[in-house]
């Protein structure tokens, strides 16, 4: 199991905290994702709703966001749920962060799949740039996580940052990418290999190359 | 080799754009309504002779599952249809690429398998990585709403059915099914113990099915070439095509849909390029996700990857996610990296499950370093058996059976380590 802990509920988290409340365009997502299930089962809305919030979060600090019990509370009290069942949610599962992070969350992939095209490199070549796992760099830029498999393991190795994912890595590649955020781009997103769409083989498809160029239909070859 | 035409997913590559018009165009959603207009018990007996095993790992017959759902609601309670896009298997990579470039093949899969079953919606749980393919999926469902595909009077066929989109947040136990169900109430993933089985007793207490994204979006296609076309591919019990995704040490790793059945030399040959270094190179294989024993250079070349071919080789084709690795690799810290993975992911309700992993993980450690005592891989070995079978889902299982393929397989290397380690045990 992971180890998760809360951060402490102090006087100065309530301060900041305390009056966290759905903006305007958030309040309207909140009411869809809670009509998507059927009525009186609102509470299995928690989950998306933890999300919007922590990105609200995210939205006012600059960062991926995090969960702070004053948020978790509202969230609790919008779906008229024990503040308990709402904790035991976002600790268990690892993508609500229960601390600050930094403004870009880099998520290295080290299971085994990943760990054999070289995530050792990718997480050595984060280390270099000052980043260190479990910690926030002190610019307020980076958080480095080892996270587990993210299913992109035909190409690997992969990290993912904040909604992108970024695959095919080698060290070089991973400082452009890291290069380019820093100076506030947006980088690609997906394989960085030259050349190479997405999962098939790199050099070009072994199948279904009619679909390169056109959008074929085959069943007149049925 | 499998030809172009019988490919499924003809955008799996997403070289095409993966909206309505495209995929209309590939020809999802072409008459939609005549399937449903075949009936449901026509349906679920087409499904049933095309021989489809379930695709999410464990090789369930998918028809005969549709068909333990109640055919009326005596008590007024709704069934429902979970499909399972919680791909978190390491090494699996397929259903991301269906819901990316393929979705709408998934939405009607949604639609013929709910209406086949008689569940009043669906509900699509994705993993939380899976951030881009989730926006992807939720655009696709609202697409095929505003078409009047699914939602009220689908397809213009009478029946009401929706499809909602639920986003995880990162727990791979929420793949087993009763752990997703959970979730989806709001709750942490911890799998139910089984009786009432989901199609009793699931999801908000209705009858519920729970099936993997890959054997939902192959069922249109199914119903419109018929289930002797889908037959045609595979050996005897291991029919039809499957999406393989190759990673590790061969020179280009890929998903790839595959006839079931291909000789794994001619997976990786045809489609990878070869091995890193050559065949000779070779030294093991995980052939279906980190859950399955891996399998020595030797007994895998000529394998048949399927369900049986598989299982007969000690392992299993699990997701079909094949992690190939040369003799660069540190056997030992591959496995216990996937140990690692298992502690990491035990949701904490089975002790021997929770206790178990982190105890073989750090044995596992230990080993790598060749820093135990020779007797303790025996030792290790009996702990996985006792952790195995004991726990109330899968995932105990999921641990132990890496470690017992690494035991069984490469035992000397195993002692050669601690050998090393200890110059009195050497002499």
């Amino acid at each position: 199991m992971a180890d998760r802990y809360l951060e402490a509920d102090t006087p100065e988290l309530r301060a900041r905290w305390g009056t966290f409340a759905w903006t305007d365009d958030n309040a309207a997502k909140a009411k869809d994702i809670v009509a998507r299930y059927p009525d009186g089962r609102q509470k299995s809305a928690v989950m998306p709703l933890l999300d919007l919030a922590q990105r609200q979060v995210g939205a006012e600090t600059q960062t991926q966001g995090w969960l702070p019990i004053p948020v978790m509370e509202y969230v609790a009290a919008y779906l008229d749920m024990p503040i308990i069942r709402v904790v035991e949610v976002a600790t268990f599962y690892t993508m609500y962060n229960l601390a600050p992070v930094g403004r870009f969350h880099v998520q290295v992939c080290g299971t085994t799949p990943c760990m054999l095209r070289g995530s050792d490199d990718i997480i050595a070549a984060c280390k270099a740039r000052g980043m260190a796992k479990g910690h926030t760099t002190e610019d307020g830029l980076w958080t480095l996580t080892e996270v587990e498999c993210m299913g992109n393991c035909a190409t690997a190795p992969m990290v993912q940052i904040n909604d992108g994912n970024y695959e095919d890595l080698t060290p070089d590649r991973l400082n452009a990418v890291l290069d380019a955020l820093a100076a506030g781009e947006t980088p690609k997103e997906g394989t960085q290999e030259p050349g190479r769409h997405t999962s098939e083989p790199s050099g070009g498809p072994t199948t279904l190359c009619e679909m390169v160029d056109a959008n074929h239909d085959y069943r007149s070859e049925w | 080799m499998l030809a172009d035409k019988d490919r499924i997913f003809t955008n799996v590559y997403g070289f095409q754009d993966w909206g309505l018009k495209a995929a209309q165009a590939r020809g999802d959603w072409d008459d939609t309504k005549a399937i449903l207009a075949k009936g449901q018990d026509a349906i679920i007996d087409e499904i049933k002779a095309s021989g489809l095993r379930g695709r999410g790992g464990a090789g369930f017959p998918t028809g005969m599952k549709w068909s333990f759902m109640p055919k009326e609601s005596k008590d007024g309670r709704p069934s429902f249809l979970v499909i399972n896009a919680d791909e978190s298997e390491p090494g699996s990579c397929k259903d991301r690429e269906i819901i990316r470039h393929d979705p709408h093949k998934l939405i009607e899969g949604a639609l013929v398998a709910g209406f086949a079953m008689r569940a009043r919606a669906a509900y699509i749980y994705i993993r939380g990585e899976y951030i881009r393919e989730a926006e992807t999926l939720f655009a696709a469902v609202q697409q095929a709403y505003d078409a009047g595909l699914v939602g009220k009077n689908a397809c213009g066929s009478g029946y009401d059915f929706d499809v909602f989109v639920h986003r995880g947040a990162g727990a791979y136990i929420c793949g087993e099914e009763t752990a997703m169900i959970e979730s989806l109430e709001g709750k942490k993933g911890q799998p139910r113990l089984k009786p009432p089985f989901p199609a009793g007793a699931g999801l908000y207490g209705c009858p519920t099915t729970v099936n993997n994204v890959e054997s939902i979006a192959v069922a249109p296609t199914i119903m419109r070439r018929g289930a002797n076309w889908f037959n045609s591919f595979g050996r005897e019990n291991n029919k039809g095509t499957k999406l393989f995704q190759i990673s590790g040490h061969v020179e280009k790793p890929c998903v790839v849909e595959e006839s079931m059945s291909i000789p794994f030399s001619e997976l990786i040959e045809k489609h990878c390029g070869g091995i890193r270094g050559g065949w000779d190179n070779l030294l093991a294989v995980i052939p279906g996700g980190s859950s399955v024993p891996l399998v020595p250079a030797a007994q895998i070349k000529d394998a048949p990857m399927d369900f049986d071919g598989l299982k007969e080789l000690g392992s299993g084709l699990g997701t079909a996610a094949v992690i190939v690795m040369d003799k660069s690799t540190d056997i030992v810290r591959a496995i216990s990296r996937i140990s690692y993975f298992y502690k990491h992911e035990s949701c904490g309700q089975c002790t021997p499950c929770r206790e178990g992993t982190g105890w073989m993980w750090r044995v596992m450690e230990r080993l790598r370093e060749g820093d135990a005592a020779p007797e303790e891989i025996d030792m290790l070995f009996e702990v996985t058996k006792q952790v195995e079978g004991h726990t109330i889902c899968a995932l105990g299982d999921a641990a132990a059976w890496p470690i017992q393929g690494l035991i069984r397989h490469f035992r000397p290397e195993l002692e050669r380590r601690i050998g090393a380690n200890l110059p009195e045990a050497a002499e």
